[in-house]
């Protein structure tokens, strides 16, 4: 049985009640023929293919099989603040707040949190992540008082994955222990980079150094499950440079690693020094051989990548994350974050004086609420899903949507099959290698 | 009616950006046509297109009231003349609608050759011209310069030349009296059988087309039958009226004055600038002299991006043609672009208007082929064709010889630069006719040149050469015989109609060059490697790749925020709509416009 045909099956029953009525008898276009064809039946009963490469009992999927007895979901918490923003960041961030500011943005989340819950009855949450910003910005009291905040409003599943974001120029070893004690398991560190020249140029605030002490630090403090975020196709990063950084961080025996290539936004200070001609971006020829070298060097070292940029020990993905791939449902607390809940999407105010103004008349601070239509949450569904390396479960799209993803979607999975961009494999539909550098290309035809 | 002794008839010849609508505005402000919170920025440039550009594309006519310093009150008609060479036709026909003119010249900048050649047409037409040096206030004005350069140039007498600043009023009281002083009132047998010359018209949609009229003898007024002498379309008067500068009817229009009409006329091509309406029941025995057909110089293939806008292009073709009887068009089929229109077009400058209003007034999303001239195509047989699309000419052992269209270029430019003007010329397949020293400065070259080389790159190339300080005007003389051939252009191996031209046989390495590097550039890395060639017949002239399109993928989690990952690909999406297919390559817009812009790259 794979595992994620349930997850997502039960996902949709919460999400689309009328499934059932609107189910179409699943039907291939002619092009099957020349993809592996088989019986609904046969691919449900048939042996799942290791998906993850490692077994069913600690797979994040098949713990999602066992939580989804009882609705299951995941919080997202956005604290943001920071101490100074990166020369490539985009995220919402507001650099050198006072301790005051944090506090009270702190006490507007609890706000949050008794209006959410009270409102959605999400009931305990399977994953909690802390995300920025630089969370770890927050003093441990804060940071405290919010996991406090979480169990009581919402509660945490037996086993959850609690994950919090960290810049290694922030952390001490008090604070770290107190994350732990407060139930922290999961510490992702945003290290990017481990040559200090770099670091500099992208103006981030730790060092090299850094990124050692707060490796002892974490580890020491009991931080058994261990992300390092590193980002390649830099301005003036070369082939060397990158694969010195990425032995660096296997050197260290992370649990888990992210290796993003840099996303050039528009509204930085990169942004602007790139639509002005003045950063010396590698180029793309470049940044695909960074990429190949990334999924070599780590597939090596025993990360096996289950997503584009995710690359985990067995047993160590990043469950939370999971359940965006998956399409399944969160809440998002605090400024500016996502939720997508029941069908609808929405994202909190991004000001903090909206956020804090909503809350103090016992408003929810959402905007941009949209109600997804069908269609929709099919893209949704296929774009995200085809970001694993699994790829996107066929027999749990038609039990979620009630039709036949290679019905909806027939002349596009046609069309980048005949591209050799996707391909079709034990009943999932998935990224080849051809295209798994070229995503981008496959998403926007299921736009 | 006015009495003919108080009408003044007057434009305002003046180079772009010499001030000619500013100065309109002021006239209008100080006889209180406008009140000062009523005046929109230059009132006489009516469409949002005209206001943005600072050019004047249809005329209008507006009647002013000034009391003069003698006492009286005169009736002040300004008829406004666009100001580019693509309408030198419909200047020459509102100067016949006046006895004045006043000349503004930029007392920086001094004469310019299209001022020079509506001066001569105003001159032709015997009008009094009232010579105004403008921008008087700017720091660069150089007023004693530019007296001189219009005595020198133009042998007019300016010493009367009134200095003015447009912006800051001055001068505006001078030129109204000189108007009244200067300008001859019109003369005109009220009591002949009517005889009214069309300067231009519109079209409205309650109440048709409607002339602008200027009347040379009779008179004309409601229910009155008339005739339009070049087409013989018959109708009834409904409606008389001037601008003040909103319509406003009157009971009659007599000889010497301005004005317009309305018949419940459905089309404007009755309407033709130039024509004469006379009266059905007292007709003029013969028509006003200088009506002709104007033909369309420049034509360019217009295409839906979105096939299915094919029938809403069709659509607004044709409300484009009911306000402008220049305009041609008729369906053509493209291999690389489906169905759309060949549409012929004054010149360069009609094109890129219409172009513009289809898109911004009727949302069309629109390919636009590079412009062509029309050729003459003599065949082996004897026979004679017009070719106005380089997808139409015939096989090369078909073709005894092709004729293309030549012009007569005046180029005025400071002596200085007279050495890279020649050279240009020379490029283009130039003749040299004459030279003449305007003054100690300025020099005026005559050439003749290909209309092709014009509309190719010709003004832009004179303008980087001499830092904008030469001016062009040009007149279409006819046909001379030339070496051409038809590039094509291969995408992905295929030929593309679209970008096909037709060029001078020693240029075409040079452009074919150019044009596939500048493809290169434009056309968007696809998922495999694009060669992109330059050949004549079958010979490949030029060659360039587009290397296949290695990495696109979004690394990026953005905490959950799905939306706006949706959003990134809904725009790559967008991207990908506006693309024309072409085989398996996407060819965005710009490209089939690279043909005209790869001078300038």
């Amino acid at each position: 049985m794979v595992a994620g045909f349930v997850f997502a099956r039960s996902m949709a029953l919460a999400e689309w009640p009328n499934v059932s009525a609107v189910r179409l008898k699943a039907g291939f276009p002619a092009y099957s023929a020349s993809l592996p064809q088989r019986p609904a039946s046969d691919l449900l009963s048939s042996a799942p293919p290791s998906l993850f490469g490692f077994t069913k009992a600690t797979s994040p999927l098949g713990e999602a099989r066992s939580l989804q007895t009882k609705a299951s979901h995941a919080l997202y918490i956005h604290i943001p603040f920071c101490i100074r923003k990166c020369h490539y960041c985009d995220f919402v961030s507001y650099p050198g707040r006072s301790p005051a500011e944090m506090a009270a943005y702190c006490t507007d989340l609890e706000r949050e949190m008794a209006l959410v819950a009270g409102k959605w009855l999400p009931g305990p949450a399977a994953t909690v992540y802390i995300g920025g910003g630089t969370p770890t910005v927050l003093p441990a009291c804060n940071l405290e008082q919010l996991l406090a905040a979480v169990d009581r409003f919402f509660g945490r599943r037996q086993g959850a994955e609690v994950t919090i974001e960290a810049n290694p120029g922030t952390v001490d070893g008090a604070k770290l222990r107190a994350l732990a004690a407060a139930g922290v398991n999961r510490l992702s560190l945003g290290v990017q980079a481990f040559d200090d020249d770099l670091l500099r140029a992208m103006g981030r605030i730790h060092r090299r150094r850094d990124i050692y002490r707060a490796w002892e630090l974490a580890r020491r403090a009991g931080f058994n499950n261990v992300n390092l975020d590193l980002i390649f196709g830099l301005p003036g990063q070369d082939l060397d440079a990158w694969r010195a950084a990425l032995k660096e961080a296997v050197a260290l025996q992370p649990e888990h690693i992210a290796a993003y290539s840099l996303q050039v936004e528009e509204d930085t200070p990169w942004g602007r020094l790139a639509a002005a001609g003045d950063l010396p971006l590698p180029g793309e020829e470049l940044e695909l051989v960074m990429y190949q070298e990334a999924r070599q060097i780590l597939a090596a070292a025993g990360y096996k990548q289950y997503e584009i940029s995710n690359f985990a020990r067995p047993g160590y993905h990043c469950r939370h994350n999971l359940t965006y791939w998956l399409n399944g449902p969160y809440l998002g607390l605090g400024a500016a974050a996502a939720s997508h809940w029941q069908g609808r999407r929405w994202r909190n105010y991004s000001e903090l004086h909206r956020y804090r103004h909503a809350l103090s008349s016992s408003r929810l601070p959402r905007e941009e609420i949209e109600t997804l239509t069908p269609r929709q949450q099919m893209a949704e569904t296929m774009f995200m899903g085809l970001r694993l390396m699994a790829g996107v479960d066929l027999e749990a799209f038609r039990q979620r949507f009630g039709v036949d993803a290679c019905t909806v979607y027939a002349r596009e999975i046609e069309c980048l099959y005949r591209a050799g961009l996707i391909e079709e494999k034990d009943g999932r539909l998935k990224l080849t290698e051809k295209g798994l550098p070229l995503a981008n290309e496959v998403f926007v035809e299921f736009i | 009616m006015t009495e003919q002794n108080y009408i003044r008839n007057f434009c305002i010849i003046a180079h772009i950006d010499h001030g000619k609508s500013t100065l309109a505005d002021r006239l209008l402000e100080y006889t209180g046509a406008l009140s000062k919170r009523e005046m929109v920025d230059q009132v006489l440039d009516t469409l949002e297109l005209e206001r943005e550009r600072g050019i004047t594309i249809k005329l209008q006519a507006v009647r002013l009231h000034y009391r003069s310093r003698d006492g009286k009150e005169y009736v002040l008609n300004l008829i406004d003349t666009p100001g580019h060479v693509d309408f030198t036709y419909e200047v020459s026909r509102s100067l016949a609608a006046c006895e004045g003119a006043l000349l503004v010249v930029d007392a920086a900048q001094g004469i310019e050759a299209q001022t020079l050649a509506n001066v001569y047409l105003a001159l032709e037409h015997n009008l009094e011209i009232i010579p105004v040096i403008n921008k008087i206030d700017l720091p660069n004005a150089e007023p004693e310069r530019v007296r001189r350069e219009i005595e020198d140039i133009i042998g007019l007498d300016a010493s009367e030349a009134i200095l003015a600043s447009a912006k800051t009023g001055v001068g505006t009281e001078a030129i109204l009296e000189a108007i009244v002083r200067r300008i001859p009132p019109p003369r005109g047998d009220r009591e002949a059988p009517l005889k009214a010359l069309i300067f231009d018209s519109i079209f409205d949609s309650y109440r048709g087309a409607i002339p602008y009229i200027r009347i040379v003898e009779g008179r004309v007024q409601k229910g009155d039958r008339i005739r339009f002498m070049a087409t013989g379309a018959e109708f009834e008067v409904n409606e008389v009226g001037v601008f003040t500068p909103a319509p406003r009817p009157v009971i009659t229009l007599a000889a010497g004055e301005v004005g317009f009409l309305s018949a419940s006329i459905r089309n404007v091509k009755d309407t033709r600038v130039g024509d004469t309406i006379t009266s059905a029941t007292r007709p003029a025995k013969n028509p006003l002299p200088g009506y002709r057909k104007v033909m369309p110089m420049v034509y360019c293939g217009l295409f839906p991006v979105d096939s299915e806008e094919f029938d809403s292009l069709r659509d607004a073709l044709e409300k484009l043609q009911l306000n402008d009887a220049s305009l041609r068009f008729e369906p053509e089929t493209s291999v690389a672009l489906g169905f759309g229109f060949r549409c012929g077009f004054l010149g360069l400058l009609h094109m890129e208007i219409i172009q513009e209003r289809l898109e911004r007034e009727y949302g069309l999303e629109l390919i636009t082929t590079a412009p062509s001239v029309v050729y003459r195509v003599v065949r082996t047989d004897g026979q004679v064709e017009e070719v106005d699309n380089p997808t139409a000419l015939p096989a090369p052992n078909m073709i005894d010889h092709i004729e293309e269209p030549y012009v007569e270029a005046t180029i005025m430019t400071p002596k200085e630069y007279v050495g890279p003007v020649m050279e240009l010329c020379q490029e283009k397949h130039g003749t040299f006719l004459n030279m003449d020293y305007l003054s100690e400065q300025r020099v005026a070259l005559k050439y003749d040149l290909p209309l092709a080389e014009i509309i190719y790159d010709f003004f832009d190339q004179l303008k980087s050469r001499t830092r904008g300080y030469a001016s062009l005007d040009y007149e279409v003389k006819g046909y001379r015989p030339a070496e051409l051939v038809k590039m094509d252009i291969l995408i992905n191996n295929e030929v593309v109609d679209a970008l096909s031209v037709i060029t001078h046989r020693d240029q075409a390495y040079h452009r074919g060059r150019a044009l596939v590097e500048r493809l290169r550039q434009l056309i968007p890395r696809q998922l495999f490697d694009v060669p992109i060639q330059a050949a004549i017949g079958s010979r490949v002239i030029a060659r360039e790749t587009i290397p296949a399109m290695r990495k696109n993928v979004l690394a990026k989690c953005y905490g959950g925020d799905v939306t706006r990952k949706r959003k990134l690909l809904e725009k790559q999406k967008e991207g990908k709509k506006r693309m024309k297919q072409v085989g398996t390559v996407e060819i965005p817009q710009e490209a089939f416009m690279a043909v005209l812009k790869v001078g300038k790259s």
